[in-house]
């Protein structure tokens, strides 16, 4: 069970987010110009790294907000911590 | 009642003045408070207590602690009843009562037995072997080898007793409240840092209880008590006895269960003020992991046989519970440590007739004391014979060869009746490599002792493979000031450690089987796990098998898969393992260590969450007038939804039939509170749903009402309901029951994630409104009586939203429709909906109004066609497939757009939406039936496709059917077939439309 620091509200168990899956994936601003393959590549591949990931976390029993984390998937230390839209630490 | 005949005249940490009654077994015995189970028979010399889980051999208790293989009993009868326990950890109490589990039909003589003279019918993965074929038997098979192997029952009747749960937050939690814990309970308390010590005993001490010595130059006990008299002073500290710590999660997340009520002073039977247990869930900045070491045997032939036990356990219960666990004993080892229970045992009056070192020369302080008291110490020899079935009468010791890899010479036979043996002490490493670290194997040890952390721990003492006691308060002490220190708390002043004498212990040496006359599995058997009865022979036949990953062969073997989950096992069977595949134990490595150190209760982790607080139901403002009328209930996601409302003498279908006749005759009435509702507000709302519906919303007029569907980004339907522009900027939109919330998280999702620069903002409504559903031709009359306003389609038409006051309730009027009738959708404040729905039941007699419920509601929109989310959709279904392309903008951008034009979601063949209309018309298809084109006399057939909804429909007076089939679409007309047990149905493919397809009854009739 994590303990993840919200941005907004601190230092809450994880059983108060749900979890988002990979981050900083961006949603085509023209799905047209992409290839079967590529829309396919952005709706369903994922990085599973063993290691650091950058991912998404909602404090859905919180303030209901969406943020990203950098958490390690070995030692699963969340390394940081960060608001939608600002930059990968 | 029998005697205490082995219970000594004094000593012991057992209160004389206070006897106990119990029965095991059917046999009354009695103990004294202080006791466990297992020293209270042990005390009358019970002999075997238990069969083993394979080949039922008598067995008796091996251990006084958690790592007990044999004892394992059940303990009490009734509601109360507790399976699977281990005597070693059930504390007496007055009025015990508790059976062994695997001894049908008794210890003394049980049919099962019979397994060990057919015992090589039973190897390594003889169940699978056996019973592989056919797989769907597997279960059964299963219950079958269960009975046999008769572990333990659990309770039929609910559980009277109630469990707690509670959440704690600390600087420094200590596991275990021996040497080591106490001291680094000591050391952190003092800094002033918030610490809890747990200690799965109700005695502090640990090992302490079980040894004799002295700490600070007192006898050991009387510094336990100092030391707890100091750490309960202390305002900071929780010191928790009976609290076993279990499991360590990530982030420091600790769970721990404490048993409140199981102690001498009250039977677990009587009923308690508190909780049974209480569940502890611990965030601790810190954690100090002093949880001891557990022996392990020497595995030589037929170590099992009852008064086979570990070497430690023998001074244990003479030093703890003054029972003298046999009258001639004999120490068998490769270490120093066993040579105390000689001579604990010696200097208590129990001749020792041999203490066997595998060992050649052995030598220190501790050989020198047991030679000084004249214990004959056979060095170089082992033991390669054990006499006696029932009961242990002799046994065999013979000489080892110079390389120590055979045995030469004359065999000896020595008389005993309690054997104890020891292959040195395994740290207790289970926490530490649940907390993701990696214990590494210590060659001078040879066991496990913890690697380098992972998370915010350290292991201090024993745990550490740090054995002397000196070591173990040392470490203990270091360990809580370094803990306390990291979490923020600086010694205030510089306290002593505590000390002990120090006494010098030659290494031990290895030998993980011990040779005999005959290979392992020959004649005699080497015991490795005693609870699962795996053998040398077994994990070396899984190793000529293949099977090299210990992961496989604990599988294979059922090696430490027992209660004890072999903690006395596990290590010499990966010794043997790491032998048969000749390699080295740290490359064969441990399994993987996982929670519960030891079994935990389902009621401690349930906790309160029982019953109607396991899942909370949700009910409407109108639930109890649903009640009175008499309604049975659908659960629809949390929800109680009215199903039907049966009346005297109905059958299901006789109420179904009325209700919907009601509505399309009459006026019906539907409690559609639950209807997932949003409130969306914001300039950029109407932008927002033309993104997330896959219809344009720009242009729709305020005061209309429109049907959106949602897909996901894979373009598959997710959700669909109608949204109503109530105002420029807002919208209320409707989501499916089950779905509300997750439709609200995905609008949320969407707005934060992707489009922060919409100003949009949504909040779920759903609880707010009361919504009822009037519905049917008379509908508009019975709704003229409540308001005002022109009801007249022109002035109020289909897919439009009023505002008026109904019955002296400002409401939302929508006018939409579920079931192809004139229909008004009635929001009011939820607390006057039960108001309203009276007010409307009242005035709607005269047209006999009709409460309807999910069945009919069903049924009514089947015969117009209309789809349910989650019914005739599974997460596979594009619009196109539903024939809903109708709907589908062309001309903007929507979420899951891009996917509808996939390969895959264009190919021919999908399956696509359409009616089915059975050949014979009283035959109800069952929902699900698998469709085929090509009937064959059996299976397999191609299967096209299958019955999504199915009814009979009162207003047609014949079945229909909805279901999706491979190119539908371009199937009508076509006859279809539903092969089902004992007979197939033929169908027409027909339009999923089957009542009023032009859609005329809409405004009323
Ligand atoms: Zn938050």
């Amino acid at each position: 069970m994590f303990l993840i620091p919200c941005p907004w509200c601190g230092e809450r168990d994880e059983e108060e987010f749900s979890y988002g899956g990979e981050a900083h994936i961006e949603r085509p601003k023209d799905p047209d110009a992409l290839s079967d393959a590529e829309w396919a590549d952005y709706l369903f591949m994922r990085k599973n790294p063993k290691g650091t990931h950058f991912e998404r976390w909602n404090h859905a029993h919180g303030c209901r907000r969406w943020f990203n984390a950098k958490r390690d998937t070995v030692t699963h230390v969340i390394e940081a911590v960060y608001k939608m839209g600002e930059e990968k630490p | 009642m029998s005697a205490q005949k082995n219970r000594l005249g004094n000593g012991g940490r057992i209160n004389r003045g206070k006897p106990l009654r119990f029965t095991f077994n059917g046999r009354d015995y009695q103990g004294y408070e202080g006791d466990t189970l297992a020293s209270a028979l042990l005390a009358n010399n019970s002999g075997a207590v238990a069969r083993s889980f394979k080949y039922h051999r008598p067995r008796g208790i091996y251990s006084a602690g958690v790592e007990e293989p044999n004892a394992v009993v059940q303990l009490e009868t009734g509601a109360r009843t507790r399976p699977n326990l281990q005597a070693t950890e059930i504390e007496l109490y007055d009025g015990l009562s508790a059976t062994s589990v695997n001894c049908w039909p008794t210890v003394e003589f049980d049919i099962g037995a019979i397994n060990s003279l057919a015992a090589r019918l039973l190897p390594a993965g003889f169940y699978y072997k056996t019973f592989m074929w056919p797989k769907s038997f597997w279960m059964t098979y299963e219950r079958v080898i269960r009975n046999a192997a008769g572990l333990g029952k659990a309770p039929t009747a609910p559980d009277p007793d109630t469990y707690h749960k509670c959440h704690a937050h600390t600087d420094v939690l200590v596991v275990g409240g021996g040497p080591a814990g106490l001291a680094a309970a000591l050391a952190a308390g003092r800094t002033g840092a918030r610490v809890i010590l747990a200690e799965q005993e109700h005695d502090f001490g640990g090992r302490l209880l079980s040894e004799r010595g002295d700490i600070d130059g007192i006898p050991a006990g009387d510094w336990v008590g100092l030391a707890l008299a100091e750490l309960n002073a202390m305002e900071e500290v929780t010191v928790l006895g009976r609290t076993t710590c279990f499991g360590y999660y990530d982030h420091n997340y600790l769970g721990m269960v404490e048993r409140c009520h199981i102690n001498a002073a009250k039977s677990m039977l009587e009923p308690k003020d508190g909780p049974s247990e209480r569940l502890w869930r611990v965030r601790s900045h810190q954690v100090v992991l002093a949880t001891g070491a557990i022996e392990r045997p020497l595995v030589f032939a037929d170590n099992d046989r009852p008064g086979v036990m570990l070497a430690g356990a023998l001074r244990a219960y003479l030093n703890r519970y003054a029972v003298r666990p046999g009258r001639k004993a004999v120490i068998f080892t490769n270490n120093d440590d066993a040579y105390r229970s000689a001579i604990d045992l010696h200097d208590s009056g129990v001749e020792v007739t041999a203490l066997i070192d595998l060992r050649v020369d052995p030598d220190g302080p501790l050989p020198d004391a047991a030679r000084a008291r004249n214990i004959q110490v056979m060095d170089g020899w082992v033991i390669t014979r054990v006499l006696g079935n029932r009961r242990l009468r002799a046994i065999e010791i013979q000489r080892l060869t110079a390389d120590g890899g055979a045995i030469t010479g004359e065999a000896r036979r020595i008389d005993c009746d309690v054997l104890g043996s020891s292959g040195g002490w395994n740290p207790v490493v289970h926490l530490h490599s649940q907390s993701g670290a990696k214990a590494r194997f210590d060659d001078a040890l040879q066991s496990f002792v913890p690697g380098p952390a992972r998370q915010a721990e350290r292991s201090a003492g024993a745990a550490n493979g740090a054995f002397a006691l000196d070591d173990c308060l040392g470490q203990g002490h270091a360990a809580g000031l370094e803990a306390a220190k990291l979490a923020g708390f600086k010694s205030k002043s510089k306290t002593k450690r505590p000390t002990a004498e120090s006494i010098d212990e030659a290494p031990l040496k290895a030998m993980w089987i011990v040779p005999g006359e005959a290979k392992p599995g020959h004649g005699s058997k080497h015991f490795i796990d005693l609870h699962n009865d795996v053998t040398v022979a077994d994990i070396e036949l899984a190793a000529r098998e293949g099977f090299h990953s210990v992961e496989h062969v604990k599988r294979y073997t059922t090696l430490g898969m027992g209660p004890d989950q072999g903690k006395t096992g596990n290590i010499p069977g990966m010794a043997v393992l790491a032998g048969a595949l000749d390699t080295e134990i740290a490359s064969v490595g441990t399994t993987t260590f996982r929670p519960p150190f030891t079994p935990v209760t389902y009621g401690a982790l349930a906790g309160r969450d029982i019953g109607e607080f396991s899942d909370p139901a949700r009910k409407t403002a109108l639930h109890h007038w649903h009640e009175q009328a008499s309604a049975l209930f659908e659960d629809v996601g949390q929800w109680k939804r009215p199903w039907y409302y049966p009346k005297a003498g109905e059958t299901m279908q006789d109420s179904l039939n009325r209700e919907c006749l009601a509505v399309r005759h009459g006026v019906g009435i539907l409690d559609a509170t639950t209807l997932g509702k949003i409130d969306i507000q914001g300039p950029d709302a109407a932008e927002f749903l033309n993104r997330i519906y896959t219809n344009a919303w720009s242009k729709l007029a305020v005061g209309r009402c429109r049907y959106g569907l949602m897909l996901g980004e894979d373009g598959m339907v997710m959700d669909d309901g109608v949204t109503a522009r109530l105002a420029e900027n807002h919208f209320h939109m409707t989501t499916t029951t089950g779905n509300a919330a997750r439709v609200l998280g995905w609008l949320e999702e969407w707005l934060q994630t992707e489009w922060p620069e919409l100003k949009v903002y949504c909040n779920s409504v759903t609880e707010y409104w009361a919504t009822m559903t009037v519905c049917g031709p008379r509908s508009r009359d019975l709704l003229a009586e409540f308001t005002d306003i022109d009801l007249s389609a022109e002035a109020f038409p289909f897919m439009s939203f009023k505002q008026a006051d109904v019955g002296g309730v400002a409401a939302r009027i929508f006018r939409i429709s579920f079931t192809g009738e004139l229909s008004y959708e009635i929001n009011v404040p939820a607390s006057h909906g039960l108001g309203l729905w009276t007010a409307l039941m009242t005035a709607g007699e005269k047209y006999g109004i009709t409460p309807y419920g999910t069945e009919t509601m069903h049924i009514l929109r089947a015969e117009k066609g209309y789809i349910i989310v989650g019914q005739e959709t599974d997460g596979t279904m594009t619009p196109n497939d539903l024939g809903m392309d109708w709907i589908v903008s062309t001309k903007k951008d929507f979420i899951g757009r891009r996917s509808l034009s996939r390969t895959d979601c264009t190919r021919p063949g999908r399956k696509q939406l359409v009616g089915l209309l059975t050949d014979n018309p009283s035959e109800v298809l069952p929902e699900g039936a698998q469709l085929v084109f090509d009937v064959k006399p059996q299976p397999p057939m191609d299967m096209v496709g299958h019955v999504t909804s199915s009814y009979y429909s009162a207003a047609l007076g014949r079945s229909i059917a909805l279901a999706v089939v491979k190119g539908g679409a371009d199937r009508m007309g076509e006859t279809i077939h539903a092969p089902l047990i004992g007979k197939t149905v033929n169908c027409k493919i027909t339009g999923p439309v089957f009542y009023d397809p032009d859609g005329s009854r809409i405004d009323g009739a």
